[in-house]
């Protein structure tokens, strides 16, 4: 079986810095992260390899230093990286063009694994825009999956509903979160993973003129001041605080 | 042409009042899209919500499946020349806009809630960073596709006497390869968060699915009546339904107030409270996030301190 694990650098949301004027996320010297559900996506694949052995190949659009990143996905075990060193300005569109082209380059491929969303934008757009760019179908927030030899079977969470889906190969799924818990890689494997090749492409060997179709202008900035008011001495007198600035605030009741 | 499509018919009546706003703003007409069995009086009520035209696009698949949707929503672009397409953001419409988006080389914004018209572009505005900014989207080419989350625009006044065409439409597609063989309803509560006044979320500091009992006292005792949680708690644990799940991927909340019980305060959480007006955060734990986003909190635990605190709030109301 061979599996392609989409994932993505992104900038951990979590240690933003804001300016302190104009409220705007500083997105420089921010660090970097492999978006948390690709990480599950990783390890749906290694679960499925173990089954049905094949090979697993993590691809990723983005900067040079997202080799770093993708070597964490080497020592979690995967055998590959291909890294597509992306432009500047890039969109959703120009994205998954280049992801579809990475995936034509790889060659054979039963199952490409997504996250459900990335963690710093949350659109859950590179799945399915992939899977229409290939012609492929997609089964999207599966949080059950079952990969047989001819065909896979997923749980999806639908929100209202839960779908049993069923597809032959090849088929493009994206995961939740709940789907596993990704392990950590051994020491041996941190290191073994410096061996493992990590290919890199221009954007431009891909694909000749791909322009954004959406444009970030700007990025807006929103406050979130609190009161930050703590109590923790005794509790009796805690709660009983807490209960007379609720009332003073006028959201006890009516 | 605007186009607008959902499969829940109180999200089209929703983004009509987008749609019309839009088609004022480009002389252009508004399309509501039928996906499925032709139904006439659906196609009225969309007129009637501001609807120019109804668009009928008969199939024979009985189920949603992205792929197919998708060939056939194309199929309807392409007919009627539309140039804007709105799409309910459930998750049904989320992976149907992007696939969308894929095949027609078309820009697609996920999840926005504030659409305008600047020097002939369609500007669309969304959350980003886990509600740490809000990036201001310019769409460079035609199709844009958009799709809006509930309750994110309130239905224009319903017209009965509003005439439209009403066009129906035989449209072939692509059989998938993939095929559904189970849906199972996921039990709902019924909780409508979205328009609570006041909530009161657990979150994993709870040991058990019986203690959320507290909750449900300390809400009661608030006249909120409405419980909400963090993700784990419905995901994973799956103690509540999904429709009490609040935060990046569940509910968008604005009570006037939030009670977070048992709960770190992760970003993800946050964001989908952070409107609230008060928060109160309970946790054991004094460096736990989340006392950085709440107005008022208590440090101990959550055991001792709600039965306290629904036992002192009852008596301040009396
Ligand atoms: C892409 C993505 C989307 C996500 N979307 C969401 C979302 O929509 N909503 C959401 O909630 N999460 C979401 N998450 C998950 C989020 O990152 C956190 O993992 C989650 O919110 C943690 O839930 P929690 O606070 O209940 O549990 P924990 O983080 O385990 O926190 C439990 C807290 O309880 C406290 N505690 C323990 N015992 C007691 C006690 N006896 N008394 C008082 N306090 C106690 C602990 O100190 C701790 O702070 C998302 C994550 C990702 C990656
Ligand atoms: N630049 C990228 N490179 C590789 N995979 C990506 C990239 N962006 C998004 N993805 C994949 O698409 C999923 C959804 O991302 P998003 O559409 O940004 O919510 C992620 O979880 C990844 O699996």
């Amino acid at each position: 079986m061979n599996i392609i694990v989409c994932a993505k650098q992104v900038v951990d949301v979590s240690e933003m810095k804001f300016d302190s004027s104009t409220k705007k996320p500083i997105l420089q010297g921010v660090s970097q992260k492999i978006s948390d559900i690709d990480k599950n996506a990783m390890e749906e694949a290694i679960k499925i390899k173990d089954k049905h052995g094949g090979k697993i190949t993590v691809l990723t659009v983005g900067p040079a230093n997202a080799k770093e990143r993708i070597k964490e996905l080497l020592a979690m075990g995967a055998d590959e990286g291909v890294l597509v060193v992306a432009l500047d300005n890039i969109d959703y569109h120009m994205t998954a063009t280049l992801l579809a082209e990475a995936v034509k380059k790889i060659g054979e491929y039963d199952m490409i694994l997504c996250g459900e969303a990335s963690v710093d934008l949350f659109s859950g757009q590179i799945g399915p825009r992939l899977a229409g760019l290939l012609k492929i179908p997609q089964i999207t927030y599966a949080m059950k999956v079952t990969a047989e030899k001819n065909s896979v079977t997923a749980e999806q969470n639908m929100g209202k509903n839960v779908v049993t889906s069923e597809s032959t190969y090849p088929a493009l799924i994206t995961v939740t979160k709940e789907i596993n818990e990704p392990r950590l890689p051994s020491l041996m494997q941190i290191l073994g993973a410096a061996n493992k090749p990590i290919n890199e492409y221009t954007a431009e060997t891909l694909v000749k003129d791909v322009k954004p179709v959406v444009e970030t202008i700007d990025l807006k900035g929103v406050s979130m001041e609190r009161k930050n008011v703590i109590y923790k001495n005794d509790l009796d007198e805690s709660v009983e605080q807490l209960v007379n600035s609720l009332a003073k605030e006028g959201v006890l009741g009516g | 042409m605007v186009l607008v499509y959902s499969d829940n018919k109180k999200l089209v009546f929703e983004m009509l009042n987008v749609a019309v706003e839009l088609g004022k703003n480009t002389k252009k007409e508004v399309i509501a899209v039928i996906i499925g069995k032709s139904d006439e009086s659906l196609a009225r009520e969309y007129i009637s919500y501001g609807a120019d035209n109804v668009f009928i696009a008969e199939t024979n698949f009985e189920t949603f499946k992205a792929e197919e949707y998708t060939d056939i929503l194309s199929k309807v672009v392409e007919e009627t020349g539309a140039d804007t397409i709105l799409i309910g953001s459930n998750k049904n419409g989320k992976e149907l806009s992007a696939r969308l988006g894929g095949i027609l080389n078309a820009g697609c914004v996920v999840d926005s809630n504030n659409i305008y018209i600047k020097d002939n572009n369609i500007f669309a505005e969304r959350v980003v960073y886990s509600g740490n900014a809000i990036a201001i989207l310019k769409f460079n080419s035609k199709p844009a596709i958009i799709t809006i989350p509930p309750k994110a625009f309130d239905p224009l006044k319903k017209d009965e006497k509003r005439k439209g065409e009403i066009t129906k439409k035989k449209i072939e597609a692509e059989k998938s390869q993939s095929k559904i063989l189970k849906v199972q309803e996921l039990k709902s509560e019924g909780v409508n968060v979205e328009d609570a006044e006041i909530i009161v979320s657990c979150g994993r500091g709870f040991k058990n699915k019986e203690d959320i009992k507290l909750v449900n006292d300390l809400a009661d005792v608030l006249k909120g009546k409405t419980v909400g949680c963090s993700r784990p708690i419905a995901a994973d644990l799956k103690w509540l339904s999904e429709d009490h799940w609040i935060g990046l991927s569940g509910h968008k909340v604005k009570p006037k107030l939030y009670i977070a019980a048992g709960i770190s305060g992760q970003i993800q959480h946050i964001a989908g409270m952070r409107d609230s007006g008060i928060i109160v955060a309970i946790n054991k734990d004094p460096e736990a996030l989340i006392f950085k986003s709440a107005d008022y909190g208590i440090v101990g635990d959550l055991y001792e301190v709600i039965p306290k605190l629904t036992a002192a709030v009852k008596e301040k109301m009396g």
